[in-house]
């Protein structure tokens, strides 16, 4: 097996940029019917060696084995009483969607854990942005910043959309609550990244973002943001 | 009001109906909002012993996050309130049949000889765990001759290797 590569310098002299989360847009109709939903995020530099789809190290993977202590049967049951799990339930339920069948992204990581005995290790990238999630219960994403146009959003799907911009892009039907750029949709809200969005194993720099909902200070999504920086950045 | 006025006042109908949908959808949201609280925290204090109930897709098609119409948030508002009554209904059964163990370990500590042989799973009293209550004769077949019936409890969940030899 060979050892990993280091990224650039170019990559090392960003790790001292300064964190600046930022609040995207929000479409009219959206802000309209739903105030207090946001996003927040913030494009941070990768400083680990090795692939962001690769296996963690071991220091990533130690922290998982921490939290699978911390989040035991009495622990996952009190995630429907803790008032930032419920705000994203109490949120599902406003957008149409039954968070017992969809459920909240700490619900579902919980719910694994309850499962499996313990959070599992699924790659560098995949584990960083659940321990952000258990740590705050906020859920975060990650974007390749390289294929991001402009500041992100919240807007509703128009008909014909795709969610991303490759040729093979799944269609989405009109009315869909998506976080887009510029360009369209990179995301579904909750939902899946567009695979053309989706950071590759050798990415350099990430836009990360936080879904905010009524209930939920904007402090929690910033620290969310700042653990997925500070995980990646960690050489 | 002269009947000739009408047309001009009903003119101005649409302009407020659109108001007024806004502020009932803001207030429904608002109402299944304080349901689902309510719903999740009753979940959360009597489980295992209350299930959660999905809610029957109201909406299939258009399945997925959605800015919700007014008849869709109403349909919600509606099933959630139904599901808290029925959760609510699952928790008082819960409570009474808790205090009812309750009243029955207290007889059996009470009473022995009432109770010969009536065991009582502590799951029943609301506590975790595999323990038992039982009402035994002292000393075996002598106690039973004799009328020694003591209350035990059992010494909690089986072992994961079977018994000890």
């Amino acid at each position: 097996m060979s050892a990993p590569e280091p990224r650039g310098g170019a990559a090392s002299s960003d790790l001292r940029e300064a964190f600046a989360p930022s609040r995207g847009w929000c479409s009219h109709d959206v802000e309209e019917e739903l105030p207090g939903l946001a996003v927040v995020s913030a494009e941070i530099p990768v400083g680990r060696s090795g692939s962001l789809t690769g296996t963690s190290p071991r220091d990533v993977k130690e922290r998982l084995r921490e939290l699978s202590n911390r989040y035991r049967g009495a622990a996952a049951v009190n995630v429907r009483r803790d008032a930032i799990p419920v705000a994203y339930r109490v949120f599902f339920r406003q957008i149409g969607l039954d968070p017992e069948v969809v459920r909240t992204p700490i619900e579902a990581a919980v719910l694994d854990r309850m499962l499996h005995g313990g959070f599992l290790s699924g790659g560098l990238l995949e584990d960083v942005l659940l321990i952000a999630l258990l740590d705050t219960a906020v859920p975060v994403w990650a974007l390749d910043a390289a294929s991001v146009e402009g500041p992100l959003g919240i807007r509703a799907s128009v008909e014909g959309e795709s969610l991303g911009r490759a040729a093979e892009a799944q269609p989405l039907p009109a009315g869909r609550l998506v976080v887009a750029d510029a360009g369209g949709a990179v995301a579904t809200l909750f939902g899946d990244v567009a695979a053309a969005h989706a950071p590759a194993g050798n990415a350099e720099r990430l836009l990360v973002f936080a879904l905010l909902v009524p209930g939920v200070p904007e402090l929690y999504a910033e620290e969310a943001l700042w653990g997925v920086r500070t995980a990646l950045a960690w050489r | 009001m002269g009947p000739t006025e009408q047309p001009t006042i009903d003119r101005h109908i649409p302009a407020s109906q659109e108001v007024d949908e806004a502020g009932a959808r803001r207030s429904l949201r608002t109402q299944i909002a304080k349901l689902e609280r309510e719903r999740s925290a009753l979940i959360a204090g009597a489980f295992p012993h209350v299930r959660p109930l999905a809610t029957p897709a109201f909406d299939v098609p258009a399945s997925g996050p959605r800015l919700l119409s007014l008849e869709a948030l109403e349909r919600l508002r509606d099933q959630l309130a139904g599901q808290l009554q029925d959760v609510s209904h699952q928790v008082d059964d819960r409570n009474e049949h808790e205090r009812r163990a309750r009243e029955l370990l207290e007889g059996m500590k009470l009473e022995p000889a009432r109770y010969k042989f009536v065991r009582l799973p502590v799951r029943d009293l609301g506590e975790g765990g595999c323990g038992v209550w039982e009402v035994r004769p002292r000393l075996g077949l002598i106690g039973m001759l004799a009328g020694w019936w003591q209350l035990k409890l059992s010494s909690g969940c089986p072992l994961a290797r079977g018994p000890r030899r």
